[in-house]
């Protein structure tokens, strides 16, 4: 076993913690320093599990990225602030894993985009799209993998009680990035993306629905077979993520129901979609760090 | 009930709410003859949008005939005097589409969201009262929440700038008394420059008593639609309330008898089936689901075999919200198996 990348995250709040707990378990990759701007409740449980603390942003981390080889930078803050934290970072060859809708980076959908990434060369920093996207691009790349997509129309069904201020305040942005990224990652001509938000108590696990027209007559088969295939990618890194009933083919039309179930680390398992993006982000930083040991 | 020289402001769903019963086939033709009628008949404002609002054009709802851009701009077109709105749904129509609607020519937005969920509104709100437009906020599926609930979410939607409050009956599930505890509540607590306003389906027959509940609790909006063409068994049908309003003195400042032209004349002979109160319509009311369900589960019914009825039961258990229709098939399938 190579020695662990080492990682920061910066944001101590649910999404953050979440990670750290996540990242604990790696076999890849190292947690190192918890990045917040007070001394939160989420600094305070980082640092009881063994983390470096830094309650001044970026900025009380950067003087401690060499001595303590910090590799890897996972932001789950706010596109506000990220923009500011990559560029301080990358400029000191730190990877930014971006959790935040900002983009700077280019979009990763693990099981779909990450070897081409990957074999494109470094990238300093990347982005996780939504956590609609995590859920649901990779089964319209499942489909685009095996004929072209025309249109590709994504359900996200999401409890109340799992969609922060960030997203409530810009759900516009919800929308917008996950249709690029359909079309960027997904592979499909025309992307849409919709997102249900429903208070129902206990809350409701996470679904999706996604929707595919094919150019052509949808190849049965080879579809089933490669949602199979990819929902068994997803599965290494979230294993609460299952399809609901057989898909359906009408005509040009194909559509699948997944629910995503998060592990329950530090949040709660109905939230598989803020688990997935905590997951994904991981899951890219591993296979980094991977990449990097079979050098 | 003393509604006599209450002024109401009537506004007309049928080409948007009753989109969902067409299937959002409407044809332009269409769009012209119903919304000339109603202008013609004085209706002061009438609604035009997919049956989702902005942006509902996809495979999870139905693709329209035409872009809610080919729409508005006919309406528009078309009218001499009264004004023209549009729905938007946050999480499924953006700030583009709002851009977009104003430049059609539309008066007024209303930024829908499901009764707890009012702060995904902001941005929509904020930009629609921006640009100078009527910007409504409509808490959909109020059924759900208590008075008091209701009261904290209208005060967000009015705090980002909303100019009128819509308590928005979609399930048509409220009576009387439910309505007027809520619109009562509203109106003793908003700002006294803020309307308020009652969107009724019809559901459980209460569109017209619900809306009178309303307008005595201190309603000045009141929607409904020509002949009841809308989702479910459709809205509050809008000439014979209309008729009841001008019987009680109210002041609506539409003629009751060219709404009923258009009613019956460019209204019901597009119907795809008459809206009626049928079994499907009275359980949605009855358990409390929302409305466009029931043409979906109808489809389903067809294709797994299973009566739509319990589809939409199960929907209303489930305490399900609007736009979850992608539910309907998968509950068909468990309730085949069951």
């Amino acid at each position: 076993m190579t020695q662990k990348l080492r990682a920061a995250i910066i944001g101590p709040g649910n999404i953050g913690t979440d990670l750290l707990m996540k990242a604990l378990r790696s076999d890849w990759i190292e947690p190192v320093w918890m990045v917040g701007i007070d001394d939160s409740p989420g600094i305070q449980r980082a640092r009881e599990m063994g983390l470096k603390v830094s309650t001044d942003g970026v900025d009380g981390l950067l003087p401690h990225i060499e001595e303590d080889r910090i590799q890897f930078a996972f932001d789950a803050t706010s596109a506000y602030v990220h923009a500011e934290n990559s560029r301080k970072l990358t400029s000191k060859g730190v990877i930014m894993i971006d959790l935040t809708p900002a983009a700077i980076g280019p979009y990763c959908i693990p099981p779909v985009n990450l070897q081409t990434l990957l074999a494109e060369g470094v990238k300093d920093n990347v982005n996780m799209v939504t956590c609609g996207g995590q859920a649901t691009i990779p089964l319209v790349a499942a489909v685009s993998r095996v004929q072209h997509v025309g249109y590709a129309e994504i359900v996200a069904t999401v409890a109340s009680a799992s969609v922060g201020m960030g997203t409530r305040d810009n759900i516009d942005e919800f929308t917008r990035t996950t249709a690029a990224a359909i079309e960027q990652v997904g592979g499909a001509r025309q992307g849409k993306a919709i997102i249900i938000i429903n208070p129902a108590e206990p809350p409701l696990i996470m679904r999706d629905t996604v929707h595919c027209l094919t150019v052509d007559e949808p190849d049965r088969d080879a579809i089933c077979a490669s949602f199979r295939d990819m929902i068994a990618e997803v599965q290494k890194y979230v294993p609460g993520y299952q399809m609901l009933n057989e898909p359906m083919f009408d005509g040009k039309r194909v559509t699948i129901s997944v629910q995503v179930e998060g592990l329950g680390d530090f949040l709660p398992k109905y939230s598989g979609n803020l688990d997935i993006m905590t997951a994904a982000a991981l899951r890219t930083a591993e296979m980094m760090a991977q990449q990097q040991a079979a050098k | 009930m003393n509604l006599a020289g209450k002024k109401v402001v009537l506004h007309d769903m049928c080409l948007r709410d009753g989109m969902h019963s067409k299937q959002h086939q409407i044809s332009i033709a269409e769009m012209v003859s119903i919304s000339a009628a109603l202008d013609a008949a004085g209706v002061p404002l009438i609604e035009v949008t997919h049956g989702d609002g902005l942006g509902g054009a996809s495979l999870n709802y139905g693709f329209p005939a035409h872009s809610d851009e080919e729409y508005m701009t006919a309406v528009v077109n078309t009218v001499k005097q009264a004004r023209i709105s549009a729905l938007l749904i946050p999480g499924i129509g953006t700030v583009d589409h709002l851009r977009m609607a104003a430049g059609c020519g539309v008066s007024t937005i209303r930024v829908a969201t499901h009764c707890t969920e009012a702060n995904v509104s902001r941005q929509h709100i904020n930009l629609a009262r921006e640009m100078g437009l009527d910007t409504v906020g409509f808490l959909m599926m109020a059924h759900m929440v208590s008075a008091e609930k209701l009261l904290q979410q209208a005060k967000l939607m009015e705090s980002y700038g909303a100019n009128c409050i819509y308590c928005t009956d979609s399930a048509g599930y409220m009576l009387p008394d439910d309505v007027s505890a809520r619109i009562g509540l509203l109106r003793r607590e908003l700002k006294p420059e803020t309307d308020i306003g009652f969107h009724g389906h019809h559901n459980m027959a209460m569109g017209v008593a619900n809306s009178l509940a309303a307008l005595e609790a201190g309603a000045m909006r009141i929607d409904g639609s020509a002949a009841g063409l809308g989702a479910g068994a459709g809205n509050t049908p809008l000439e014979v309330l209309a008729a009841v309003l001008e019987r009680m003195g109210a002041d609506t400042g539409v003629d009751i008898f060219k709404l009923m032209d258009a009613a019956e004349e460019a209204v019901l002979p597009i119907m795809d089936e008459p809206v009626r109160l049928g079994r499907d319509a009275l359980v949605l009311g009855y358990a409390g689901a929302y409305s466009s369900f029931l043409l979906f589960a109808k489809r389903a019914e067809k294709k797994y075999g299973v009566p739509s009825y319990k589809i939409l039961l199960e929907m209303a258990r489930r305490k399900t919200v609007g736009g979850q229709e992608d539910l309907i098939e998968d509950i068909a399938i468990e309730l085949s198996r069951a």
